[in-house]
């Protein structure tokens, strides 16, 4: 009998330290590589004590050059090796995006289905502490925009774990993204390598009268939301999307038909985001089974700015997500605020975060 | 010692005295944690910028990276409003926007700081060719890091600029860390930065870093040729963080870098190197740190006391 594992905690930074050490473990042709993989940080404790166990030919630094790396890691995976690549921030991998959507998305598709690209590409977004303009972006809606890249968006250890070996093990290119806020939650993860399965939904919180999809760091947001609703009489489905493409459109309608309503929440941008494709194909594939119109709660069409001050309210918080439904279920807000305290101060998820990054 | 040779010794310590003392002021108060931001500290960096900062003219452009205060301050930008940036405030040079990683201050040249490592290279570059354009005689400096030689738009720039001859200085700062990662973890070990400069056209000059005279009359040389329409040139200078790559600590218990290298830096340090070197009036020295303590203190207290920007102008700046 294995060790019972019910009960073993770990952070959401060290469920990827574990899932990508027993990829690594069970397949000689993982590979662990970026800017700061064998740092004594190790991007966040997430590739910490990789480089001791598997040797410095699979899991590696680099030069500061993301597109060329990227493509060079596209060509270790046409060769037949799986590389999972990290970067400290989404931002930095701007530099890569000709590599990511002229190779990696269409290497499958452009010679006819003769090659496979089995990447993993590592995507912290930054949020809060100044992080600002850019260090803080969340361009997952133009990730999900391109054909033939898989989009992960994990929300809790145990999705970190089971979604990062699932990315691993897809023949496609992967993008899998972290918030900077969730490395430190901690929860129950298995011991076992079991993946899970790429474009399934999760059902966070069951309820019948409104749907809250959610994705990411927003699905803890909602969960605090729910469960006050819950006090004031509104049972809410919260749907946790786990992945934005392939998405799990059945799952998606399903809710949205049993409850009637619906409200997506986005932590990229408002404008051409996913939260507008969600609540487009609802609209469009649904509308005689809604009973309100659709909303979204997403990030202003605005950089994030550095300062404090113009930080409150800024990013998606729960209180905002309950007034949000409620006003949906034509409820009154009133007591909303003294019972969904507003983060203090709002540039952190908690006292834990001291800067600087 | 000719009076003009002790007053450019007495111009570099000036300069470089206060850039140290500034940012071991937010080195000290960074705890507070009322500066919300990423702060890159150049502390051990500082002649490079302060070589600049008497060879500079305000119609000279510059740019610079995620560790920016020490060009910003070298080329004249204002110190109450850098610190208003870091505190986040309105009274910011970028209006509490962007923080210690984006300073400017057009009002002497200086056109930006970027967080992306290579992002702000080719932007210097346009900067000289809009000098060439206009026919003015001014030159643009790009100060970047040994990490930035790594990124494309490095090569790329560095190409186009030999190709134009345009007015443009790359100063680039090798302190051999790119975060953690040693030069070794990056290049391979016979390459030297100044020959690949060369190499895509742009002549190049090594110089220790942390030798400010040296730096002064390499930098003197270099703008003055380019003033005179040589073109760009890339000057490397030598030299070593002290600090931790991001934040205000020591980080040498990390053990990234060889055991000694730090002290041997310390040895090094270029404020203590110039000091030893140079003959100053102790009494000259005192009242200039005396003066650049009270402008130091002034600037804080500047910062504290502006406030917030309102969050109702969030909107602001989105668009021109
Ligand atoms: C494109 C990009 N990749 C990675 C980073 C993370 N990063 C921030 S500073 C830095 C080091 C760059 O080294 P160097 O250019 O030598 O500058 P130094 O920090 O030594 O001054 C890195 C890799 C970044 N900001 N941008």
């Amino acid at each position: 009998m294995p060790e019972s594992n019910d009960d073993r905690v770990l952070t959401f930074a060290a469920a990827i330290n574990e899932a990508t050490e027993q990829a690594m473990a069970a397949d000689p042709t993982v590979l662990c590589i970026g800017l700061g993989a064998t740092d004594p940080g190790g991007v966040f404790g997430t590739t910490k004590g990789l480089v001791e166990k598997f040797g410095s030919s699979r899991v590696f630094d680099g030069p500061t050059s993301e597109n060329a790396m990227t493509g060079i890691a596209v060509g270790a995976a046409l060769a037949g090796l799986k590389p999972v690549m990290t970067h400290q921030r989404l931002d930095f991998f701007l530099l890569a995006m000709d590599q990511l959507i002229n190779s990696a998305a269409k290497w499958h598709y452009m010679f006819g289905g003769q090659f496979q690209v089995p990447l993993t590409i590592r995507l912290v977004i930054g949020r809060g502490w100044g992080q600002g303009p850019t260090h803080s972006q969340n361009l997952q809606a133009w990730f999900a925009h391109i054909p033939g890249l898989k989009v992960v968006v994990p929300s809790s250890p145990v999705d970190a774990k089971q979604l990062l070996l699932a990315s691993i093990h897809d023949p496609n290119p992967v993008l899998f993204l972290e918030h900077r806020w969730l490395h430190n939650i901690a929860d129950h993860v298995p011991v076992e390598a079991t993946p899970a399965q790429l474009g399934k939904a999760r059902l966070a919180r069951i309820g019948d009268d409104l749907t809250i999809v959610a994705s990411g760091y927003l699905t803890l947001e909602a969960i605090r939301a729910v469960d006050y609703l819950s006090t004031r009489g509104v049972a809410c489905d919260v749907l946790d999307l786990r992945t934005l493409h392939p998405l799990d459109w059945p799952a998606v309608h399903a809710s949205a038909s049993k409850t009637g309503r619906l409200l997506v929440l986005d932590s990229g941008a408002l404008t051409g985001s996913i939260s507008g494709e969600i609540v487009a194909r609802v609209a469009s594939e649904q509308f005689s089974e809604l009973r309100s119109p659709p909303r979204r709660l997403a990030q202003p069409d605005i950089p994030e700015p550095t300062s404090l001050g113009l930080i409150q309210g800024f990013h998606v918080r729960s209180q905002q997500i309950a007034s949000e439904a409620l006003d949906i279920m034509g409820l009154s807000l009133a007591d909303v605020a003294e019972h969904l305290v507003a983060p203090e101060p709002a540039d952190a998820p908690g006292d834990w975060f001291r800067g600087p990054f | 010692m000719t009076t003009a040779e002790s007053s450019t010794d007495q111009r570099l310590l000036a300069s470089m005295l206060r850039i140290r003392m500034v940012e071991q002021t937010i080195a000290d108060r960074y705890s507070e944690q009322e500066m919300r931001c990423p702060v890159h500290l150049s502390i051990g960096q500082e002649a490079p910028a302060a070589a600049m900062s008497l060879v500079a003219e305000p119609a000279d452009y510059a740019v610079s990276t995620h560790r920016g205060h020490a060009h910003y301050l070298a080329k004249g930008g204002d110190l109450s409003r850098m610190i208003a940036e870091i505190y986040g405030k309105v009274g910011g040079c970028s209006r509490g926007r962007g923080g210690s990683m984006h300073l400017a201050d057009p009002s002497v040249g200086f056109m930006g700081t970027s967080a992306i490592v290579g992002n702000s290279i080719p932007v210097g570059v346009g900067l000289g060719m809009a000098l060439q354009i206009k026919a003015q005689p001014n030159v643009s400096f790009v100060f970047l890091g040994d990490g930035a030689t790594e990124e494309g738009v490095f090569y790329e720039s560095a190409n186009f600029a030999a190709l134009r001859k345009l007015p443009v200085i790359f100063m680039c700062e090798n302190n051999q860390y790119s975060v953690y990662s040693n030069l070794e973890e990056r290049q391979p070990a016979s390459r030297r930065i100044v020959e690949v400069a060369r190499a895509l056209g742009v002549p190049a000059l090594e110089v220790d870093g942390n030798d400010a005279r040296a730096s002064h009359v390499t930098v003197a040389n270099v703008v003055a040729q380019t003033r005179a329409g040589a073109g760009p040139a890339l000057i490397e200078f030598e030299t070593h963080r002290l600090r931790e790559h991001c934040g205000p600590n020591w980080d040498d218990e990390l053990g990234y870098r060889k055991p000694g290298e730090l002290a041997s830096w310390l040895k090094r340090d270029p404020i203590k190197a110039l000091l030893d070197s140079g003959t100053f009036d102790p009494e000259w020295i005192e009242s200039t740190t005396a003066d650049i303590r009270t402008e130091i203190d002034a600037a804080f207290r500047f910062a504290k006391n502006s406030p917030y920007p309102d969050p109702a102008e969030l909107a602001e700046d989105v668009y021109a």
